[in-house]
């Protein structure tokens, strides 16, 4: 196995090009190590992208903030401006692991893992973000809800890594959530996880909102009959019970050690109704 | 009164909270685990497991992999010469597979390398066919006629006629006139109950390093409960005379019961012997929870009648109990323990031991108590419910006491479950007025508590300090606990004693670490070494004063002339002793072997408000308390340690653990990621209560405490939860998608 650590994307994207065998990316490494660890991969290259110019930063841009590939979780909460636009992204993506686990763990690396159950993923695509991707090519940026495949698949082509995360500026009254289900209150893998990002009028009245779910389908679901049972309401019970019929409509999930079909179909549309009203209370909305 | 028997007396030191001895070590990263020791040429061992819960090993071939360069050795069932007793050949089994996988995970082969990377290519390069058999991991299935039978001549006489294929044992316990009992009861319930297996969850994995020379010695060091029970099984499996054999412990990462047998350690000596290498084995995690011992998997039966007023009038219980592969006696606990806590006209427990393709049961803290009383505890509090009646109020009326003949035989001694449920009931926690949307669960436990085999040397030094040498591996805080017994038989400040656990060489035979047995047996031999050194001492002061023996009495710390006609000299202190004790007949050293009775049962009460989250059936757990009779807390932080402890277990169990087995009988959960122990933020601050009944059989009137406390949370749990949601729940664990369940189908 070669470990390099490249200075440049091109470099990046031409190491990774050039590799005839297994190659992955390093960032954080939270899954990356634990997989090589476990036996699950043994990749022939592995490419750390930590000393590329930009990526451990969050800047500006365009009212909203680009946040490179490698910033971690830690990073993520320590940065006031984008707590305060995205909250609902930073508790996401805050939510992964532990402390320790927080000082090394990437969205990127969250969202290119490509878990059915990442916890920074629906925040990413209920806040319509952007990703950046450097490869051969020219750089091109797609909506986030594009990047996975299905469990442990991207639709990244050879050579292809992301370089960094677009959350876009915000109308005012603006505000998103995030809840996932665990058994344990700490160190565990969401058993169903719903976002939501509203933009409210100067009533209350919801005139925007995207509705994201985790761990109830291969990929993250963006759900739009969710988001539509919001849209024009002041989240009166009966949108939040058509949000929560929506969401557990829209949820293709499996049986498995984690849940039953039917828990995960129940609970997630009770954590779109939880995660809505704290997205309505955070935008300013009064219940 | 016998000599060693309890006497009432003021403690100086027994009680106080003194540092523990093995706190910098630990806290450091210095203390010596199973993993750490290393010797010189040392190989790497690892194993080769079985992905089939059920199969024939057809053919077994290790050429290519002996051929890897860097492979010293590889072994196999066909190494072993398994004993004719089925005890040990049982064990020797489990080990290594003979013919048969009998789980996911057993073991089928192992290599000892140059290194970890060869050691793995070497696993991948065996060769194993099998022939895949049916399976059944579900001990209801697998008492049913039509069940795969897992092993065939398993079964004891004790079976009864027309059982299943897979049922090994048949168990039966009470008196009294059931028929009569159930028909004074003004309501009789009767309830079916299913608990999961559940591991110990202890976070050292199983490691060892094995030496065996070409001259046929042999060394052992290893992470375990017990180094001459390793001994002997090892000895017996590698047919060796047992002191060719020392084993040395470790400084143990958790034990509960789950390191009182071996896995690991016949494969490593025999590895060390075909390869004439040292050879270490470490397991990893997925090997701990696919191929160590978890606890029985049970399907219980209750059936119990009460008055209205809250008299229980008869009880019983129904066991079948699944232990793996194996035969287990774990069932024989259960139905023991059940009505343990009752004082019973009619009583009578059955109880199955079940063959299931799962791991070897290991003991895991009060072995088969928990999962028996969770259900009798169950059915008793919904009778409370049924007549409106306060569950610690019922449990009062009927509690065992002194003079009370046990479900299991015995007639009970002084005992602490009535001044333990007094105290619970008169506690602030059970008289704070419930929040709204809170439950409140109450539930007994019981467990038998152990003695057995131990030896103690306690050798004075010559400036005054004292060694205590003793047997048994510290999982608790032994070591403070016996310096303390040590220090205040003596006279000494607790600061002038060290207490190390022995190898297997160094002294004589020591029942494991278990059934609460160590600050209790390990204490009465510990005391009487002392007064066997102070009877010296004495002796060495009479003759340095020229007076009998019998004119020298001890006290706080010194020789002294017995009375005025003992002649006036000034004391002699220990140390004074000690300093001339070259010339007054050499070194100073109290002993004590003992085969130790009268541990005394112990009883505990728990109490826990819960609240469930109705929409997704998550239960969290808001405050804790539990109240447990320790006879005497000789150092009352690991009392307490144990109590929370076994408290947070039980919790686990109640709540999320369990092994979690797919159709294709592997097992799906074997990691901590899935096998879900709580994380700290699941907990609440659990409030131990300790009550001091002085136990007749100790002198300092010690009860062990390591197993109660992990009793009664089950129930305590779930008879929050069903109070919560409004059903009875019958299931461990009570993860949310159950509880959830429950709520719907209320
Ligand atoms: C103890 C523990 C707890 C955890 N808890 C959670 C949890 O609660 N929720 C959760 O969602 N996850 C959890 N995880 C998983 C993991 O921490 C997250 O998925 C994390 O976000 C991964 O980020 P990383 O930077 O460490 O990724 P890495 O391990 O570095 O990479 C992950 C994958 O993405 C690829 N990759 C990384 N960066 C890029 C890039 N820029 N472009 C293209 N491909 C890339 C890598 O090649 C690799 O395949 C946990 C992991 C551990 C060890």
């Amino acid at each position: 196995m070669r470990y390099e650590k490249p200075q440049t994307v091109a470099e990046a994207a031409r190491l990774l090009s050039a590799e005839k065998g297994l190659s992955r990316i390093l960032a954080g490494g939270t899954d990356v190590l634990v997989q090589m660890k476990s036996g699950l991969i043994e990749p022939d290259l592995i490419v750390d992208i930590k000393a590329l110019p930009g990526l451990r930063s969050i800047v500006a841009e365009a009212g909203g903030f680009r946040v490179g590939a490698a910033v971690a979780g830690a990073q993520l909460a320590e940065d006031r401006d984008l707590k305060k636009a995205w909250p609902g992204v930073v508790e996401a993506a805050n939510l992964i692991g532990s402390t320790q686990v927080q000082g090394r763990c990437t969205m990127a690396g969250n969202l290119c893992n490509a878990s059915p159950a990442a916890d920074s993923v629906p925040a990413l695509v209920a806040a319509g973000a952007t990703v950046r991707i450097a490869g051969p090519g020219a750089a091109r940026d797609v909506a986030v809800e594009t990047i996975p495949a299905g469990p442990g698949k991207t639709t990244l082509k050879k050579g292809e890594f992301v370089t960094s995360i677009f959350l876009p500026a915000r109308p005012a009254r603006s505000a998103d959530a995030y809840l996932r289900f665990i058994p344990r209150s700490e160190m565990d893998i969401a058993v169903a996880a719903a976002a939501v990002n509203l933009t409210l009028d100067a009533e209350g009245r919801v005139t925007a909102a995207r509705v994201a779910l985790g761990a109830v389908a291969p990929t993250v679901l963006l759900v739009e009959a969710a988001a539509a049972a919001l849209i024009g309401s002041k989240l009166e019970e009966a949108a939040l019970e058509k949000l929560s019929a929506a969401c557990s409509a829209a949820a293709k999930p499996i049986d498995d050690k984690r849940g039953s079909v039917a828990y995960r179909k129940d609970v997630v549309g009770v954590l779109a109704k939880r995660a809505a009203r704290i997205a309505y209370t955070r935008a300013g909305g009064k219940q | 009164m016998a000599f060693d028997a309890y006497q009432k007396r003021e403690f100086k030191l027994v009680g106080t909270r003194v540092p523990r001895p093995d706190g910098i070590d630990k806290v450091t990263g210095r203390a010596m685990y199973g993993a750490d020791p290393v010797a010189p040429g040392m190989l790497v061992g690892r194993i080769l497991r079985s992905p089939h819960a059920h199969a024939k090993i057809v053919a077994i071939d290790t050429s290519e992999a002996l051929a890897l360069p860097g492979v010293k050795a590889v072994v196999t069932g066909a190494d072993f010469v398994l004993p004719q007793d089925a005890f040990l050949a049982d064990i020797g089994e489990n080990a290594m597979a003979q013919g048969k996988s009998l789980y996911d995970g057993h073991a089928v082969a192992a290599v000892a390398a140059i290194s970890a990377e060869v050691a793995k290519a070497a696993l991948k390069k065996i060769k194993v066919t099998y022939e895949v058999l049916p399976h059944v991991t579900d001990v209801d299935a697998a008492m049913k006629a039509a069940a795969p039978v897992v092993r065939e001549g398993l079964r004891l006489e004790s079976v009864p006629d027309g059982a299943g294929g897979n049922v090994t044992h048949f168990c039966e316990f009470g008196h009294g006139d059931l028929a009569a009992g159930f028909a004074k009861a003004d309501k009789i319930v009767e309830r079916s109950f299913k608990t999961a297996a559940t591991h110990q969850g202890y976070i050292e994995p199983h490691a060892c390093l094995a030496s065996v020379t070409a001259d046929g010695k042999a060394d052992l060091w290893c992470c375990t409960q017990g180094q001459f029970n390793v001994r002997w099984l090892c000895s017996e499996l590698m047919g060796m005379e047992a002191s060719q054999l020392r084993v040395t412990p470790s400084e143990i990462g958790g034990g509960f019961g789950g390191k009182t047998t071996v896995f690991i350690e016949p494969v490593a000596l025999m590895l060390s012997k075909k390869a004439g290498r040292p050879v270490k084995i470490v397991m990893s995690r997925d090997e701990v929870f696919r191929a160590t011992g978890p606890t029985v998997s049970t399907s219980i039966d209750v059936k119990i009648g009460m008055t209205k007023d809250g008299r229980i009038t008869a009880g019983e219980a129904k066991l079948r109990y699944s232990g793996g592969a194996y035969q287990c006696m774990t069932v024989e606990m259960g139905g023991q323990a059940a009505f343990a806590c009752y004082d019973l006209e009619a009583v009578r427990t059955q109880g199955w031991n079940v063959l299931t393709n799962r791991p070897k049961e290991a003991a895991y803290r009060a072995p088969g108590a928990p999962q028996a009383i969770y259900a009798v505890e169950s059915v008793v509090d919904e009778l409370c419910q049924e007549f409106g009646l306060d569950p610690i109020e019922v449990r009062i009326k009927n509690a065992a006491k002194k003079g009370t003949k046990s479900s299991y035989g015995p007639t009970f001694d002084d005992i602490g479950l009535m001044a333990t449920l007094e105290a619970a009931k008169k506690h602030p926690h059970y008289t704070a007025p419930l929040k709204p949307g809170q439950a409140r669960g109450v539930s007994c436990g019981f467990w038998f508590n152990f003695g057995g085999n131990t030896c103690v040397t306690l050798n004075v030094n010559t400036d005054g300090t004292v060694g205590v040498t003793e047997g048994n591996p510290d999982i608790g805080g032994s070591r403070a606990s016996i310096s303390l017994m040590a220090a205040e038989e003596l006279g000494i400040p607790y600061e002038k004693v060290r207490t190390i656990v022995a190898d297997t060489a160094s002294l004589g035979f020591c029942d494991v670490t278990d059934g609460s047995r160590v600050t209790f047996a390990v204490g009465i031999a510990t005391i009487r070494a002392a007064r066997d050194a102070i009877k010296k001492m004495c002796g060495r002061a009479a003759k340095i004063w020229g007076i009998a023996e019998e004119a020298v009495e001890w006290r706080e710390g010194a020789a002294h002339p017995a009375g005025p006609n003992a002649g006036k000299f000034p004391p002699m202190t220990l140390a004074e002793i000690a300093a001339v004790s070259f010339q007054t007949g050499g070194p100073i050293a109290g002993h004590h072997e003992v085969n130790a009775d009268g541990a005394g049962v112990s009883f505990g009460v728990h109490l826990v408000d819960l609240e469930v989250d109705k929409e997704t059936g998550a239960t969290k757990i808001q405050r804790y308390t539990v109240f447990q009779d320790a006879g005497k807390a000789v150092h009352p932080d690991y009392v307490e340690g144990q109590m929370q402890g076994g408290a947070a277990q039980g919790i686990g169990w109640a709540l999320n653990e369990e092994y979690i087995y797919g159709d294709d009988g592997r097992l799906q959960n074997a990691g901590f990621l899935d096998y879900r122990v709580p994380v700290a933020s699941d907990l609440p601050p659990i409030e131990a209560v300790i009550l001091e009944i002085p136990n007749p059989g100790h002198p300092y009137g010690v009860r062990g405490v390591g197993e109660t406390s992990i009793v009664p949370p089950l129930a305590a749990i779930s008879n929050g939860i069903s109070r919560a949601v409004g059903k009875r729940l019958q299931q461990l664990p009570m993860s949310p998608p159950r509880v959830l369940k429950a709520i719907k189908s209320a």
